[in-house]
């Protein structure tokens, strides 16, 4: 399918920073902003908060999509970032320290066996994380969908805390184990 | 070369938006000096993308995007925000601090010490600190979470040695003395979310004046 193939993504990035495609816009609302919302919806804001941070996030693609790297990061990761760091800024009501920019090098194309590595990468996560036994995968989700710490998820899921901590050590170790 | 580093915990709730602020700050701080946990932050970010795709889709409204398209209408691209910088103090903190190490607030906390909170929100303190060359942190527990990152000079921690950039993750269990080196003057930023609590009973009379 062409939404799960990362490279498609990119070229819809490309029309928007290249040519401000609308219709590439159009295409990356109707598959992110769903899973955006239903993800904000989880993490405890309603449904007019979830939208509205939906126009937010989807807004700043737009406004910084010549700002994408292909070569740093998935289209789903880049968008992510922005999305938390919304919740953070609007649900948490606290800045969000971001670390120093990489020193930046000439402006170049990007690197295509960089961005295709990255994208076979990024195919390979989601593959694994929907691999991965359920009691994992939820305890994972738990962790990125929530302001739950480890300890909070433990109360709200009735798992000791360390059994938490190994079974999400486990996943990871999983997730990088069918990276590499 | 950096020796000392965050735990697998502080970089996925970092990536996950689940820290507080100040913790966020000294996390942001030492990924600005490592690129080992750069690397692991990115990989947990992205995992937090792949968690996101793969959630069952909401139905969104159609004014959802019919105002998303109005609005993008307007807009200008945006250009890449300038950080601050210095030679220090990496860009996270001195966009806290207001610029580089010569618009730090010191305040006295007494025996050369001196020491500067940062602005963050009520839920854990940083503060920058100032020991001079040789000084030591007078000997204290934690009642909760202590992360403290260098950034000029070393201090040394039992047969630990944290140089610019290393970053100690004291818990509650640990009790330690950390004693500036003796070459230099140490800055660091300690960031904690509770009380420290000191040995001595010199320290422990001027805590509630420090606030430390
Ligand atoms: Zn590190
Ligand atoms: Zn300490």
């Amino acid at each position: 399918m062409k939404e799960d193939n990362h490279g498609y993504w990119i070229d819809q990035m490309r029309r928007i920073s290249e040519n401000r495609d609308e219709d590439a816009f159009v295409a990356l609302f109707q598959h992110f902003a769903p899973r955006m919302k239903s993800f904000l919806m989880r993490s405890g804001s309603d449904n007019a908060l979830a939208e509205e941070i939906v126009q937010d996030v989807m807004t700043t693609v737009w406004r910084k999509a010549h700002l994408f790297n292909p070569t740093r990061a998935s289209v789903s990761t880049w968008i992510y970032t922005i999305a938390r760091n919304r919740r953070v800024d609007l649900i948490r009501r606290q800045k969000r320290p971001e670390p120093e920019d990489l020193p930046w090098g000439p402006e170049q194309e990007p690197d295509q066996t960089d961005v295709i590595g990255l994208q076979q990468e990024s195919e390979q996560l989601g593959a694994a994380l929907s691999a991965l036994p359920e009691k994992q995968r939820i305890l994972i989700e738990k962790a990125y969908f929530g302001d739950l710490s480890h300890g909070e998820i433990a109360a709200e899921t009735g798992l000791p805390l360390g059994t938490i901590k190994s079974r999400i050590r486990l996943a990871l170790d999983r997730l990088r184990h069918a990276m590499s | 070369m950096i020796k000392h580093h965050l735990t697998e915990d502080l970089l996925m709730a970092y990536s996950a938006g689940a820290l507080s602020e100040a913790f966020s700050l000294a996390v942001a701080t030492h990924i600005s000096l490592c690129d080992e946990c750069r690397a692991a932050a990115e990989s947990y970010d992205a995992v937090g993308g792949a968690v996101m795709v793969s959630t069952d889709a909401a139905p969104v409204s159609d004014s959802c995007l019919s105002n998303t398209l109005a609005a993008i209408r307007d807009a200008d691209v945006e250009a890449p925000t300038p950080r601050m910088k210095d030679a220090v103090l990496p860009s996270p903190l001195a966009e806290y601090v207001g610029g580089g190490l010569d618009k730090i607030k010191w305040k006295s906390a007494g025996m050369g010490v001196k020491q500067a909170v940062l602005a963050t929100n009520d839920d854990a303190v940083a503060r920058l600190l100032y020991i001079p060359a040789g000084t030591a942190v007078p000997d204290h527990g934690h009642g909760g979470l202590e992360l403290t990152c260098v950034l000029q000079g070393a201090f040394r921690d039992e047969d630990m040695r944290f140089a610019r950039g290393d970053i100690e993750v004291a818990t509650e269990e640990v009790d330690h003395t950390p004693i500036a080196d003796i070459s230099e003057d140490c800055i660091c930023l300690a960031v904690t979310d509770a009380p420290l609590k000191f040995k001595g009973w010199l320290p422990r009379l001027a805590q509630p004046f420090l606030g430390i």
